[in-house]
């Protein structure tokens, strides 16, 4: 499987807000930022919740954002970031 | 008669019992019994089996988090191994990894710093700490550790500069984080085995530094 996304592109979470067991944390949906690296393929988790069986796997991502792009309120320098592990499925280009 | 006597624990401060954590069999101990139970009459696993895996788990602990520190420290290409791929080096320096989640180490350095977290559960390295400590679980630390970082890292006695980037890792998926501490200063001379005694479990989650 390649991967759809490569290490410095930018990209959004997307804002889905679907049931279930979701590994993508509500505070980051809807965010923008940038793919730091590449970790593999992953059996689905959202699937493996339910005895699924995972497949097809799924490119996991570590993608780095600005904290004051994550936290309108943020208290801290420009420079600080959160890096977040997400699933290629929830990743969009950004535009 | 001793009954009148009240209760003391010949101590200064007399207090109420506290209550016993084992008392309530809940529907997820009932059901962890059951199951262990059924596995070991079908023949699938032996108590002995069962035994052996909890005391693995419990032989895990910060010393061995500690020995990839102070060799990462001491032999720059074991440390450029490492930060390159966490797994394969730790595995090289016998600490088993036996999980299929990967190990992702990350360096602290004059301009940056890092901390972990894991805002949805208690994911933690526990291939090289071992059991996580209670305040890491806390929905406290989960939520403000990605918010205010820097607020938490002051309340640990952790104040950094402006210039110094803090930069939190939230584990949400396959990924275990472990912090590279900055060698401490006047450790010089130190051998390995000396420099991974000052290697504490806080400094390898981020929220102190060495």
């Amino acid at each position: 499987m390649t991967p759809r996304f490569s290490v410095g592109t930018s990209v959004n979470v997307r804002r889905g807000n679907p049931p279930g067991h979701i590994r993508t944390p509500y505070y980051i949906r809807g965010k923008s930022g940038t793919v730091e690296r590449i970790c593999g393929e992953f059996r689905n988790p959202e699937e493996l919740a339910y005895g699924r069986s995972g497949e097809p796997m799924q490119v996991l991502y570590r993608v780095r954002f600005s904290q004051k792009d994550v936290w309108p309120d943020y208290r801290g320098p420009v420079n600080d970031t959160i890096d977040v592990e997400l699933y290629e499925h929830w990743l969009e280009p950004a535009h | 008669m001793m009954d009148n006597i009240p209760h003391t624990h010949e101590g200064p401060n007399p207090h109420a019992p506290r209550p016993d954590h084992d008392d309530t069999l809940t529907h997820h101990k009932r059901l962890e019994i059951a199951v262990r139970e059924l596995l070991i009459e079908k023949g699938f696993l032996t108590a002995d089996e069962i035994r052996e895996a909890i005391e693995r788990m419990d032989a895990r602990g910060p010393h061995l988090g500690a020995k990839l520190v102070a060799r990462a420290w001491v032999d720059p290409t074991f440390k450029t191994r490492l930060l390159k791929d966490g797994s394969t080096a730790a595995d090289e320096a016998g600490v088993q990894m036996d999980q299929p989640t990967r190990l992702i180490v990350v360096e602290n350095t004059p301009q940056v710093h890092n901390l972990v977290v894991c805002t949805l559960c208690s994911c933690y390295p526990r291939m090289v700490l071992g059991i996580p400590p209670d305040w890491y679980k806390s929905r406290a630390y989960r939520s403000r550790a990605v918010h205010e970082p820097r607020t938490v890292l002051a309340e640990f006695g952790t104040h950094l500069a402006d210039d110094v980037a803090v930069r939190v890792h939230d584990s949400t998926a396959d990924m275990r984080y472990l912090v590279l501490p900055m060698r401490p200063k006047g450790t010089e001379g130190f051998d390995e085995a000396r420099l991974a005694e000052l290697v504490t479990r806080d400094s390898m989650i981020g929220v102190t530094t060495l």
